[in-house]
């Protein structure tokens, strides 16, 4: 390696680790929010005795989880057990670096970089079925099951709403699909799609396990699904994952549907203002549906997934192909 | 390569986190396994039999169907991109594809291969 662009791979390196840290406060901040939030639409008060309103409360958890026993059943598959938290973290956060924070800041500008978030976002389904099956415990393996057969049965209607996207743009590059819509006549994609986006949220909430598709986790009849057999750290690195995936879902949904980083005035100083405004809607709307809607039952869950919203995307993806070809 | 290798550190950096929580845990919690403690969690009662348990069926038929959808996507893809050069042509052509597909998935449909009653 050339010694000369050392200096350069070091700053690089430090603006990566000081978004890694950024994402991860807004990770821990978002399950403080959730259960803030959730506890007023409930008549609670929520987490309000760590620091001032609670604030540090997330702090406090992560802080209790690493002093948490590490327990490792007996009967589990050792090697696979032990490193499927960390495949559902990699592939559950690493998808942030092909989002466009702002017109010339995105880690990596792929050009097939919407593919690769939707191949990080069903590879990270390998860390739930490979945590369930190595548990060697029944609410984990049914968990698993659960959780696999829900992923690829909603991936499909999520790819088809975006495909649909990719089809206006006429690009996989998420910055070229948020310049497509700053040409676009309403700015953003969400009017002429907003069949798209209603399948994408509803998908989206599906791909990340949460309420009211949180059937891998019921915890009403399979305790904590999945990763019931992990405890301590092991633990906090599912829930990682999860929340992250809710947070690049929500990116995802706001570059592809809502125009990304664009807004209708730029803010001098503040270039992240309209992209982060538009997650916290997104993430927002999340937490909202989970203090709103019951469970779903599983029949009527995939039922929802095949027979309704894949043929709904698929009639919405030659719509579009056909408004393109008149107008 | 040029622009998948900030990915890549980005993820190595991911990894990093989640191994530096691992060895963090080992340091400050404390270890004490006890026999009771390491068998499998089934709500406090013993576990009784084999985990391993049958499961149903229709699972396997719902990945099935899946990888009919997964590989019509993936001609799909290629095709949204190249969308406006091919016109009239590339969208007969996908239509008859997709019909095709469709056909197989309502015959599916008709046997109750996602009926889960």
């Amino acid at each position: 390696m050339d010694l000369s662009l050392l200096p350069a791979f070091v700053i690089m390196l430090i603006i990566y680790l000081v978004l890694l840290l950024l994402a991860l406060l807004h990770v821990a901040y978002l399950t403080y929010v959730e259960r803030k939030i959730i506890a007023r639409m409930q008549q609670r008060l929520g987490p309000n005795r760590v620091g001032p309103r609670g604030l540090l409360q997330p702090i406090a958890d992560v802080l209790k989880l690493l002093h948490k026993e590490d327990i490792i059943p007996s009967a589990v598959d050792r090697p696979v057990f032990l490193i499927a938290p960390l495949i559902a973290l990699v592939c559950g956060a690493s998808g942030l670096a092909f989002i466009p924070l702002w017109d010339k800041f995105v880690l990596s500008n792929l050009n097939v970089g919407l593919l690769f978030i939707l191949a990080l976002s069903s590879l990270s389904a390998y860390g739930v079925i490979l945590s369930g099956w190595a548990s060697n415990s029944r609410y984990a393996f049914l968990g698993a099951l659960r959780a696999s057969a829900q992923v690829i049965s909603y991936e499909i209607a999520m790819s088809l709403a975006l495909l649909s996207v990719v089809l206006m743009a006429g690009s996989f590059n998420l910055q070229e699909i948020v310049r497509a819509q700053a040409e676009s006549p309403f700015k953003a994609f969400v009017f002429p799609q907003i069949i798209a986006f209603f399948i994408f949220m509803v998908s989206a909430i599906a791909e990340t396990n949460r309420v009211p598709f949180d059937l891998p986790e019921a915890e009403t009849e399979l305790v904590a699904g999945y990763f019931v057999e992990y405890s301590g750290i092991r633990f906090a690195l599912f829930y990682l994952a999860e929340y992250f995936g809710m947070v690049i879902m929500s990116g995802l949904a706001a570059t592809c549907f809502l125009g990304g980083y664009l807004g209708p005035f730029e803010i001098p100083g503040l270039p992240f203002f309209w992209f982060l405004l538009k997650l916290y809607l997104l993430l927002f709307f999340y937490i909202w549906v989970r203090a709103t809607l019951p469970r779903y039952r599983y029949d009527q869950l995939m039922g929802l997934g095949w027979k309704i919203l894949i043929p709904l995307s698929l009639a919405n993806l030659f719509l579009t192909a056909l408004f393109k070809l008149w107008l | 390569m040029g622009t998948l290798l900030p990915f890549l550190i980005f993820a190595a950096l991911v990894l990093g986190m989640g191994i530096s929580m691992l060895v963090g845990n080992r340091i400050l919690a404390l270890r004490k396994p006890s026999t009771e403690k390491l068998i499998p969690y089934e709500c406090g009662i013993d576990p009784s039999g084999d985990t391993k348990i049958p499961f149903r069926v229709k699972f396997y038929l719902i990945a099935l169907i899946f990888l009919i959808f997964d590989v019509e996507i993936v001609f799909l893809y290629p095709w949204a991109v190249v969308f406006e050069e091919l016109s009239w042509f590339g969208f007969v052509e996908i239509f008859i594809f997709v019909v095709l597909l469709l056909v197989a998935f309502v015959y599916a449909l008709l046997e109750g291969g996602l009926k889960w009653e």
